[in-house]
């Protein structure tokens, strides 16, 4: 019987859905809370495989916990969904940025500095209004737009301010001028799931669901299933989110997301999107 | 509380609002602690 390990250190609405696929599918499950757990590094691999399961889907809210035990599990034989070199490269925009260019994938126009004095001077580059986001954070935290040099000027004082190391990594992308939404699209392995587009909450520029905004079904053009499915293949796959606006010069991918939350595209779809998880799954372990 | 609550689900206080954690010790019985506050890490 296929063991299936599901870790995580919060219960939300998909871990509880993903637990109960996996009963569904008569699988032995174990459900392991990372926060109760420890890991000796020279831990046995058999030892590993009887806490964990065959496989584990990591669905760790905290993406630096996530990783690291993504890292000590491959280490030990384990086969993790999401892997380590697809949650690394995932979790840091910049890193996914360089992925999708290596593949070709179309994405918003991308500079990088790393002080305040470069990022200045690639806004001159890029012009105005412009986006700046972290290159680690999700739900839309520490999202801005910088409608002008003085707007820059005063965020990037903050930045400073945070004495954060990351925050002198500026990732700036031009303001892709698109619909009030932009679409969501679901990939589990070689399959393209659902597609979902995500409104803006009111008096908010950002499409996170996490900052309010809403969902309706998005059509799964063959297009769009393909760059979807060339984006998650260019990061090595898995089971992925991919985030794309609709640009004037076509669709774009701005992120790539490793574990993603899909509450929203399953209420406005109606996929069974944990089935699909589920199903991935075993098939990975009989590979 | 929902019917099939599970040990790490996160239930809000009637009362107050404040978000708690479920946790089952080994014997099944039930105990609340105050749910961990958003990390500057957490998300997809």
């Amino acid at each position: 019987m296929v063991e299936i390990g599901i870790v995580y250190d919060r219960v939300r609405w998909e871990e509880k859905v993903l637990i109960e696929a996996s009963r569904k599918h008569g699988l032995n499950i174990k459900t392991i809370d990372l926060k109760d757990v420890y890991l000796n590094t020279l831990n046995e691999d058999d030892k590993i495989r009887q806490e964990f399961g065959e496989v584990v889907l990591q669905r760790c809210i905290s993406y630096f916990r996530g990783l690291h035990l993504t890292a000590l599990l491959e280490s030990m034989g384990v086969q993790v969904i999401n892997s380590f070199n697809v949650s690394l490269l995932c979790g840091n925009k910049l890193f996914t940025t360089l992925a999708l260019v290596k593949a070709k994938v179309p994405i918003p126009k991308t500079l990088v500095a790393f002080s305040e004095e470069g990022a200045l001077k690639a806004l001159d580059s890029l012009g105005y209004p412009a986006v700046l986001k972290p290159v680690i954070g999700s739900w839309g935290r520490l999202i801005a737009l910088l409608k002008d040099k003085e707007t820059a000027q005063a965020l990037f004082e903050f930045r400073e301010e945070m004495h954060n190391a990351l925050m002198q990594i500026y990732y700036l992308q031009e303001y892709v001028k698109r619909p009030p939404r932009d679409i969501r699209v679901l990939t589990v392995g070689d399959e393209v799931v659902a597609a979902a587009y995500r409104y803006s909450a009111e008096h908010d520029w950002r499409t996170n669901v996490a900052r309010g905004g809403k969902t309706e079904p998005c059509p799964l053009t063959d297009d769009l299933a393909d760059l979807a499915l060339k984006s998650s293949k260019a990061v090595g796959g898995g089971v992925l989110a991919v985030d794309c606006m609709e640009s004037p010069d076509g669709i774009v991918v701005h992120e790539v997301n490793n574990t993603p939350e899909f509450k929203g595209l399953y209420s406005a779809t109606g996929v069974d999107i944990p089935e699909k998880i589920i199903s991935y799954a075993i098939r990975v372990v009989k590979r | 509380m929902p019917d099939d609550v599970i040990s790490g689900e996160i239930v809000s206080c009637p009362d107050c609002g404040l978000d708690l954690e479920v946790r089952f010790d080994e014997k099944g019985a039930l105990s609340l602690k105050p749910a961990e506050v958003e990390g500057e890490d957490w998300g997809e």
